[in-house]
């Protein structure tokens, strides 16, 4: 795998134009030499000739176009879908982007406030909408999985990313600023990787909790609707995620990365496996879904506690919450918003008491959770 | 370190690191020596295309209220750029052109709901200009590149490229705030910056696909984000007749508005009565299946298609009702009343009502006179006498005179006075006043329309609306717009200065006789058709075939 990758980087370093790159002769071609390194030794001459071969491929396949950017852009768009949910509150859009990642329905999207909705719609290339359910999160990466119920969708091989190296030409695909409506396609941008350095990054206040390796592009991808859309190479095969909306901790500019594909199929496969870690703990927040109370959407700096619903069977459930009470207090602690809740939560301990205090038709109603579900690893959507 | 990592583990693999290295080390130096003489050329060409481009691009001067971009489009100066643009210039404004030279400059005609307005350079009849291609066949992936004066750089004159691919076809830009509609418009992720308004957007061949407009733009203030939008060529050849014409153009609605079903069907949710749309047969829930040659399935590709034309055009609209396909062809009414569009103007620059500069109006009128007086052949003079057979049986006998215009049917013969009162008598019954709307026609061919009172230039339509379906044979013909004694004509003149149909209006609200004449009869000596055809309100009302006349009048 390693000297496939050396192969390609320097090859895709005499690319010319968008139209540059290797035809699926020399993709084939390079996966072959690759395989050949995995394989139990060979007699020399075989080995020599196999090389030979595959050198004259890729070297005879550089110089062929690939597909051409039009091209390029028509396939990949077709696996890239538009979200819309929560938000539409001014600087907390309601509608963002995702990655078709299994056939029968599967996206992957960053997790945010968009998801933070009971009606998440998911539109196609095609135009068709789709009503998406959240099958589980990846804190750490701030990866979300989706799914609707379809068949037979086109879909990125997460497990063939393409070759990314500083000087790389990409293309971003993505649901900026909502203009693609209907059945529009999602928009194109071009650019070039500029850098392969760890996140340091912030949203307000709140550092990101991703630390690790992303991709800094020339172009300007951190736009509303952006996050969650794909960036591909001149080939169209994915090479990773539009990130958030974040600025840079060092200089607060804006700041245009995306999340490698490597880190994808590892945040898919975790979120499949339900082993996904939590957060770098920097918010000592608790998440109440994982009692099985939902609050309302937290779109505002002060959003109030105001439950939303209550997952069927869960803690919340027995304890008698109903939608529209308003929690005022977690134990002895009074708090006056969302995100108030989730840090007094998060202040317990695994096994604590959880006592709310809720207002309910003027009357102040005491409940209790029961103990406090340890820090799990994945939490369960809404 | 990564790499570092990588190197190691590849020198286990023994043989593959020789050829690895052998690769590394080959290719750019191999690229050093001697770079493929197609990437010099594509190089070179590029150059030539930018070049050539920076030619027709106008960098606009309004003053202490700023500027922006233009790009011309005809060698005798005429230039498009925004509406937003020329606003606070006013009338006049001062160009620089990449000669380095500055050129007085006059503005021509608006479409402020477009946010387009055309301006016309004065001093030379040789100005490089750019030529349109069909915006159409654009689509995302394709290479365009911005020529402008981005933050009123240019004090050199000389335009800012930049350089980028197409993102999207085919958007829809609310009018936010504004009148100012974008529909089916260019987005690009080239960068376009305040002072790019009104500039070219053109493809890699150098042709002009746009006109760089509006811009997405949010946390970062008013500078580019790679969201660019170009209001389509295609949109601007459809106006670009009317604002030759100096007129104040308004956008177009089809009196039906739409919605989208719950199975996503686009469907007439209210229609006005009052509308050709209703008056050709479009009713209540009907499906919208096609407007103008376009496919309509999305509510947005509606909005689409219709924000590219131009009031009063005829348009294919094909709907579906219980199953079946249906096709009509709808005059399109317009989106604002005179009135509320010269208020949209902010200033008052205009005489007339409905016109930015009538002095154009007069200029690009004298244009098809002198078209129709080119291809009148000398024996067309005098009154003209027409008798034949009627499609439907029978035949029939016409007399146009300047005293007396007579026709003869089997139903009956009407006669009026062609000089009097043309509002007096739609005769023969039924056609909706085809004996006035003919008497207007020998007049326009034969005094020219500057004899002819109350007669301006309307613009341009399609000769044949079907061929809107496809981009590339629109054959735009010239319009005059002949109003006397309370009538109303639109007669429309080709190429070869032939008139090729007459729209004629008793009344502002009624149904207008539609008459198509065929092409001229070769064994005429005074080019007169062969065939006639004459409708009113979508229903044929006869053809009239022509016989040879027997001898010169």
């Amino acid at each position: 795998m390693t000297a496939n990758r050396l192969l390609e980087n320097n090859a895709s370093g005499n690319d010319s134009g968008l139209g540059g790159g290797k035809s699926l002769v020399a993709r084939a071609a390079a996966a072959q030499c690759s395989s050949s390194v995995c394989r139990p030794p060979r007699p020399r001459c075989l080995k020599f000739l196999t090389s030979c071969l595959a050198l004259v491929v890729v070297w005879g396949a550089t110089v062929l176009a690939a597909g051409s950017p039009q091209e390029t852009i028509s396939a990949a768009a077709r696996k890239v879908v538009k979200l819309y949910g929560a938000g539409g509150v001014r600087g907390l859009e309601s509608y963002q982007s995702g990655i078709l990642v299994s056939p029968d329905g599967g996206i992957l999207t960053v997790m945010s406030t968009v998801l933070d909705s009971d009606e998440i719609d998911c539109v196609l290339d095609d135009g068709s909408r789709h009503r998406a359910t959240l099958k589980g999160v990846d804190p750490r990466r701030e990866l979300a999985l989706l799914s609707i119920d379809a068949t037979d969708l086109p879909a990125f091989a997460l497990e063939i990313g393409g070759p990314a190296a500083v000087g790389t030409r990409v293309i971003a695909l993505s649901n900026l600023f909502g203009v693609a409506v209907g059945d529009e396609r999602v928009s194109a941008q071009r650019g070039v990787i500029s850098a392969i350095v760890p996140l340091e990054a912030r949203r307000g206040v709140a550092e990101a909790p991703f630390s690790g390796d992303v991709y800094v592009l020339d172009c300007t991808t951190s736009n509303p609707g952006s996050p969650g859309g794909a960036l591909v190479d001149s080939e169209g095969r994915l090479l990773g995620m539009l990130g958030k909306e974040l600025r840079s901790t060092a200089s607060g500019i804006w700041l245009n990365y995306a999340l490698p594909a490597a880190e994808l199929e590892r945040g898919y496969r975790d979120i499949l496996a339900g082993t996904t870690a939590p957060p770098a703990d920097r918010t000592g927040r608790f998440d109440p879904r994982r009692c099985g109370l939902i609050l309302v959407p937290d779109l505002l700096d002060r959003t109030p506690p105001f439950v939303e619903g209550v997952a069927p069977d869960s803690a919340a459930d027995r304890a008698g919450l109903q939608p529209d009470d308003l929690v005022i207090a977690v134990g002895a602690r009074a708090v006056s918003s969302r995100a108030a809740v989730e840090r007094e939560l998060g202040g317990l301990a695994s096994g604590d008491p959880v006592k709310l205090s809720v207002v309910r038709d003027g009357r102040i109603v005491d409940v209790d959770l029961g103990p406090r579900p340890p820090d799990a690893k994945t939490v369960e959507g809404p | 370190m990564i790499t570092r990592g990588r190197a190691f583990r590849c020198r286990r693999a023994g043989w593959l690191l020789a050829v690895v290295s052998l690769t590394v080390g080959l290719r750019p130096f191999s690229a050093l020596a001697e770079v493929d003489p197609a990437v010099l050329q594509a190089e070179a060409r590029r150059i030539e295309v930018i070049r050539s481009a920076s030619r027709c691009a106008v960098a606009i001067f309004a003053g202490e209220s700023g500027g922006g971009s233009g790009v011309l489009v005809s060698p005798d100066g005429y230039a498009l750029t925004n509406f937003h643009v020329v606003q606070p210039a006013g009338p006049t404004m001062r160009c620089g052109l990449d000669d380095g030279r500055l050129y007085d400059a006059v503005l021509v005609g608006l479409d402020p709901t477009g946010d387009v307005a055309l301006i016309r350079l004065l001093g030379r009849d040789d100005f490089p200009f750019a030529t349109p291609a069909d915006s159409d066949l654009v689509q995302p992936g394709d290479f365009c590149f911005a020529a402008g004066n981005p933050f009123l750089l240019a004090t050199d004159l000389k335009p800012s490229i930049s350089a980028g691919i197409v993102s999207g076809v085919h958007r829809y830009q609310f009018p936010a705030g504004t009148i100012l509609e974008y529909a089916d418009c260019l987005q690009v992720d080239a960068a376009i910056n305040p002072g790019n308004s009104g500039g070219g957007l053109f493809d890699a061949a150098g042709r002009l696909i746009g006109v760089n407009g509006r811009a997405s733009f949010e946390k970062r203030g008013r500078v580019n984000v790679g969201v660019g939008y170009a209001i389509s060529a295609n949109q601007l050849r459809n106006f670009l007749g009317m604002l030759r014409g100096g007129r104040l153009v308004d956008h177009a609605t089809l009196g039906a508005t739409v919605s989208s079903s719950v199975d996503g069907r686009v469907l007439v949710s209210d229609i006005l009565e009052s509308s050709d749309a209703w008056r050709r047969g479009l009713r209540y829930d009907d499906e919208i299946v096609a407007l103008a040659g376009r496919p309509v399935r999305t509510v947005n590709a509606f909005k689409n298609v219709l924000g590219t034309l131009p009031a009063g055009w005829k348009v294919p609209v094909a709907y579906r009702r219980d199953g079946r396909r249906h096709e009509a062809i709808v005059r399109l009414a317009a989106v604002h009343s005179a009135a509320d569009l010269a208020a949209l103007v902010a200033r008052e620059m205009e005489s007339r009502p409905g016109f930015v500069n009538f002095q154009f109006n007069t200029v690009e009128r004298d244009r098809v006179a002198r078209s129709i007086a080119a291809s009148r052949p000398a024996a067309a003079t005098g009154p003209w006498e027409l008798a034949g057979t009627l499609a439907a049986g029978g035949r029939f006998r016409m007399q146009l005179a300047d005293e007396e215009a007579v026709i003869d049917l089997p139903t009956g013969t009407t006669r009026i006075d062609p000089l009097g009162d043309l509002a007096a008598d739609a005769g023969p019954p039924g056609s909706g006043g085809l004996l006035a709307a003919l008497a207007i026609w020998r007049r326009v061919v034969q005094s020219g329309p500057a004899a002819l009172a109350g007669t301006t230039y309307w613009g341009t339509a399609p000769r044949n609306p079907r061929d809107l379906v496809d981009a590339a044979a629109v054959e735009l013909v010239d319009v005059l717009e002949v109003a006397v004694a309370g009538v109303t004509a639109h007669v429309a003149v080709a190429a070869d200065g032939t008139v090729t149909h007459v729209d004629f209006w008793m009344d502002a609200e009624g149904e207008p006789c539609e008459v198509s004449f065929g092409p001229p009869d070769a064994d005429d000596p005074r080019g007169l058709p062969t065939r006639i055809d004459v409708a009113r309100g979508g229903e044929p009302f006869g053809t009239f075939l022509v016989e040879p006349a027997e001898e010169t009048p």
